[in-house]
C-alpha cells in the first residue's frame, strides 16, 4: 500500500448529493477529526446536524438540551459539563473574624432560605473590614448538604452531645452548643433564619441568652443599617444593623458562583445541661384533616388510577394526604379542595407521589415546590416521569395492591423477615 | 353563661394559669382589636382553670383592644399601667415574682410594634423559666409536670413534657377563640396597678414606616452565549433526570417506592 492518498469518485458524488439514498452512512463514515496533508486537524463543517423531511438541513443549535445528532452539540455538552465542576473555591486561611449561621437542616437538608442567609452572611463580610470567615452551625442529621457550594468557609456539626443525639426537641442542648461557639469564636454576628423550623426559636434563645436585642423579620441588613419588618406586616422598623439577627426569606441571594472549603471546627468543651423540656416523640395526625397546600407527604390519583377503594386504602396506610389531578377532580372521584395544580392547590410536600398522572403544565406548576417526586405511570415518555425522581413504570393498580401489602406488613411489626430482604431489594433496585 | 360555669377539665384546682394579652390590629383595617393569638392563649387558659386564669396586660388600657378579652367571660384584666415606651420585660418580670404562676401564656408575636416575639422568652431568661414556643393545647398537668401539644409546620404535632412553672407561646394551631359578648366586655373589670416603668432606651432613636413592598426576586440568567439564554428562557422546568424503574415485577416496583419513602422520613 502507498500513503498516496486516492480519490473515490463514487463517494464524492454520493456526498455532493443529500438525497442520495447512501447518503447518510458515507457523511457517518467521513465525518470526525481528520489529519490533513500538513498534519492539521481537519473538522467537516458540513457533516453538522442533519436534513429533515422535506430536503432542508438543520442544525441543532440547542447546546446539548435535546440531545440531539451533531458535532456541535455535543461538544457544547461537553463546554457546558465542564462549567458545572469549575466553581473557584474560596480560601480563608486565617479569619480575623468570624459571622455564625446557624442553618435549620429541615429535613436534614439545607432550605433555600439557609442559603439566602449564608449568602447573607458573606454580604456582611465583604462590606467589613479584614478576613472574616462564615461559620455554618448545623446540629442534627444532614442529608445531602452540600456546605461548600452554599458558601461555608467553616463548619461545625454535630449530630449528638456528650452522647444525646441532637434530634426532636432539643432547644437547650443546641442553645448550650451556641453558647459553646460564643466562647471559643465570638462570632461578629449571629445569623438565623427567621422560620418555623426552629430557627426562630433558638436564636430568640440565643438573644435572650446573650443579653443582645435581636432584629427580627430583618429583610433589608448592611452593615451599619437594618430594616425590619413589624408586626402584622403593617410597618417596617429602621434600625442599626445588631448582633444577633433572625433574617426573613429572599434577604440576599445565595452563594452560585465560588465553592467554599467547609472546614469542620471542633469545639473544645461543650457545657452539660440538665433539660427542662423532654421530647416525648411525635403524635400520631390524621393526614385527611391536614390541608394540602402544607402537607409533607401527598399521594395524588389521576385519570389512571381506576380502583378508587384502593387509592384510598393505600393513602391511609401509608399515612398519607390525598391528593387529585383535574382530571379526577371533574370526574367526580375526588372533592375539588384535593386538585393539586394552577387551578387547585399549590402544594409544598416534602415527597409527592403521582400515580397515574402523567403531567400536564399546570398539574407541574402545582407540584413546583415540591422536593422528591415519585411518579407511577405506564407511560416512560411523560412530562411527569421527566420531572420525577422516581419513576416506576407500569400499572398503577398492581403496583399500589404491592405498596398497600408492604405497608401492611411494617405496620402488623413483620420486620423480622425484612432485614433479609432489604438486601436483596437494594439489589434489585441499584 | 356565667363565668364560673367553665368546665374545669383539668381538675388542679390549685393551678394559676396567667395569659399575656396584647392590643391587636385588624391586619387590613388597622382597627384595634383582640390579638388572635393572645385570645388563643387565653382560650387555653379559659379550658384549663375556667375563670380563675388571669389576664395580663402592660400598656395605657387601650379599651377598646382589651374589653374584647374580658368579653370571653373572664371578671377582671391585671392592667400593669406604662406609656408606649416602656419596655415591657421588667414590669412583668417584677409582676410575676410577686404573684407567681405555674404556667404563663402568650402569643408567638404582638400584632402592632415591633413584633418581634422576644417577651416570653426574655421573661423565661430573667425567670430561670423553661420556655415552649408554638403550643398547641396543654393535654394535662400532674406531678409538677406538664404535657404540652406542641404544633409543628406541616399540621405534625410533638408531645412535650415540661416542669412547672414555664411559658409557652400559643400557636395558631391551637383551638379558636371563642367569641366575645358585649355585656361581660362592659361590665369586667380593668384592675389599674402603678408600676415602676422604665423607658425603652434602645428603640427611640428607631425609625418606624409604613411598610414597603418587598422587592420580588427575579430569576438572574447568567449565561454565556445567547443559546443558553434562549435556553434558560424557553426550557420547561424539569428535573436532572430521576432513576427509571422499567423492568421488574410489580413487588420490586413497590420496594423500590417504599425504600425512598421509609429513606425520606414519610412512613415511620
Amino acid at each position: 500500500m502507498t500513503d498516496i492518498p486516492r480519490r473515490d469518485p463514487r463517494t464524492e458524488w454520493i456526498l455532493r448529493n443529500r438525497l442520495h439514498p447512501q447518503y447518510d452512512e458515507v457523511v457517518a463514515a467521513n465525518s470526525g477529526p481528520v489529519r490533513g496533508p500538513t498534519g492539521l486537524l481537519r473538522w467537516n463543517p458540513h457533516a453538522v446536524g442533519f436534513v429533515g423531511p422535506n430536503g432542508i438541513k438543520r442544525i441543532d443549535r440547542s447546546a446539548g438540551l435535546t440531545g440531539g445528532a451533531g458535532g456541535l452539540s455535543s461538544r457544547a455538552k461537553r463546554r457546558s459539563a465542564q462549567v458545572e465542576v469549575e466553581l473557584p473555591l474560596h480560601r480563608i486561611e486565617q479569619p480575623d473574624f468570624y459571622v455564625a449561621v446557624v442553618v435549620d437542616l429541615a429535613g436534614g437538608r439545607l432550605s433555600g432560605h439557609d442559603k439566602d442567609i449564608l449568602g447573607q452572611a458573606h454580604q456582611l463580610v465583604k462590606a467589613m473590614e479584614g478576613e472574616g470567615a462564615v461559620v455554618a452551625i448545623a446540629l442534627g442529621e444532614a442529608r445531602e448538604a452540600t456546605f461548600d457550594t452554599a458558601g461555608a468557609d467553616r463548619l461545625v456539626h454535630l449530630t449528638e452531645v456528650h452522647g444525646q443525639p441532637l434530634t426532636g426537641y432539643c432547644p437547650e442542648q443546641k442553645l448550650a452548643v451556641l453558647e459553646a461557639v460564643e466562647s471559643e469564636l465570638a462570632p461578629r454576628y449571629w445569623l438565623f433564619p427567621d422560620s418555623v423550623h426552629g430557627g426562630a426559636d433558638i436564636g430568640s434563645r440565643l438573644a435572650a441568652r446573650l443579653g443582645e436585642r435581636p432584629a427580627v423579620h430583618a429583610w433589608q441588613v448592611d452593615a451599619e443599617h437594618t430594616v425590619c419588618r413589624g408586626g402584622s406586616q403593617l410597618t417596617d422598623w429602621h434600625r442599626p444593623t445588631a448582633r444577633v439577627m433572625l433574617l426573613a426569606e429572599e434577604c440576599a441571594l445565595p452563594i452560585d458562583e465560588t465553592r467554599h472549603e467547609a472546614k469542620s471546627i471542633e469545639l473544645s468543651s461543650i457545657p452539660r445541661v440538665t433539660p427542662q423540656i423532654e421530647d416525648l416523640g411525635q403524635v400520631e395526625v390524621d393526614p385527611s384533616k391536614i390541608a394540602l397546600a402544607e402537607a409533607e407527604f401527598i399521594l395524588s390519583a389521576g385519570n389512571g388510577v381506576r380502583d378508587w377503594h384502593q387509592f384510598h386504602t393505600v393513602a391511609t396506610a401509608l399515612g398519607a394526604t390525598e391528593g387529585a389531578s383535574r382530571v379526577a377532580v371533574d370526574d367526580g372521584n375526588m372533592p375539588r379542595f384535593r386538585q393539586v395544580g394552577a387551578t387547585g392547590t399549590w402544594v409544598t410536600a416534602r415527597v409527592y407521589v403521582a400515580v397515574g398522572i402523567s403531567g400536564a403544565i399546570q398539574h407541574m406548576q402545582g407540584i413546583g415546590r415540591c422536593d422528591k417526586v415519585v411518579a407511577i405511570n405506564l407511560d416512560d415518555g411523560c412530562d411527569m416521569t421527566k420531572r420525577a425522581d422516581l419513576s416506576v413504570i407500569g400499572d398503577s393498580q398492581g403496583i399500589l395492591a404491592e405498596l398497600l401489602r408492604l405497608a401492611e406488613a411494617r405496620q402488623s411489626g413483620t420486620e423480622s423477615e425484612s432485614p433479609a430482604e432489604s438486601t436483596e431489594e437494594e439489589r434489585h433496585v441499584a | 353563661m356565667s363565668p364560673d360555669s367553665f368546665p374545669n377539665s383539668l381538675s388542679n384546682p390549685d393551678l394559676k394559669v396567667a395569659s399575656l394579652i396584647s392590643v391587636g390590629q385588624h391586619p387590613k383595617s388597622g382597627r384595634a382589636r383582640r390579638a388572635s393569638q393572645d385570645a388563643r392563649a387565653v382560650e387555653l387558659g379559659l379550658k384549663m382553670t375556667g375563670s380563675a386564669s388571669r389576664l395580663i396586660h402592660v400598656g395605657g388600657g387601650d379599651e377598646t383592644g382589651l374589653r374584647q378579652y374580658l368579653g370571653m367571660g373572664l371578671p377582671e384584666i391585671t392592667l400593669l399601667k406604662a406609656d408606649g415606651r416602656a419596655d415591657a420585660v421588667p414590669i412583668l418580670a417584677s409582676y410575676l415574682k410577686e404573684q407567681p404562676a405555674d404556667i404563663v401564656l402568650s402569643g408567638i408575636h404582638a400584632e402592632q410594634g415591633e413584633a418581634s416575639g422576644m417577651v416570653p422568652y426574655l421573661l423565661a431568661e430573667h425567670l430561670g423559666w423553661p420556655i415552649v414556643p408554638r403550643i398547641a393545647d396543654i393535654q394535662k398537668v400532674e406531678d409538677g409536670f406538664a404535657e404540652v401539644l406542641q404544633a409543628l409546620p406541616r399540621g405534625q404535632r410533638r408531645l412535650l413534657r415540661v416542669q412547672l412553672p414555664f411559658i409557652a407561646t400559643v400557636d395558631n394551631a391551637a383551638p379558636d377563640a371563642r367569641q366575645y359578648a358585649f355585656g361581660p366586655a362592659r361590665r369586667g373589670l380593668m384592675n389599674g396597678v402603678a408600676v415602676y416603668a422604665p423607658v425603652d432606651e434602645a428603640r427611640l432613636d428607631w425609625q418606624e414606616n409604613p411598610a414597603k413592598p418587598r422587592p420580588k426576586r427575579l430569576n438572574v440568567v447568567k449565561a454565556k452565549s445567547a443559546a443558553d439564554r434562549f435556553k434558560a428562557a424557553t426550557a420547561k422546568p424539569q428535573g436532572q433526570g430521576g432513576k427509571v424503574i422499567r423492568d421488574g415485577t410489580d413487588r420490586e416496583k413497590a420496594e423500590a417506592i417504599m425504600e425512598l419513602l421509609i429513606a425520606e422520613g414519610v412512613v415511620r
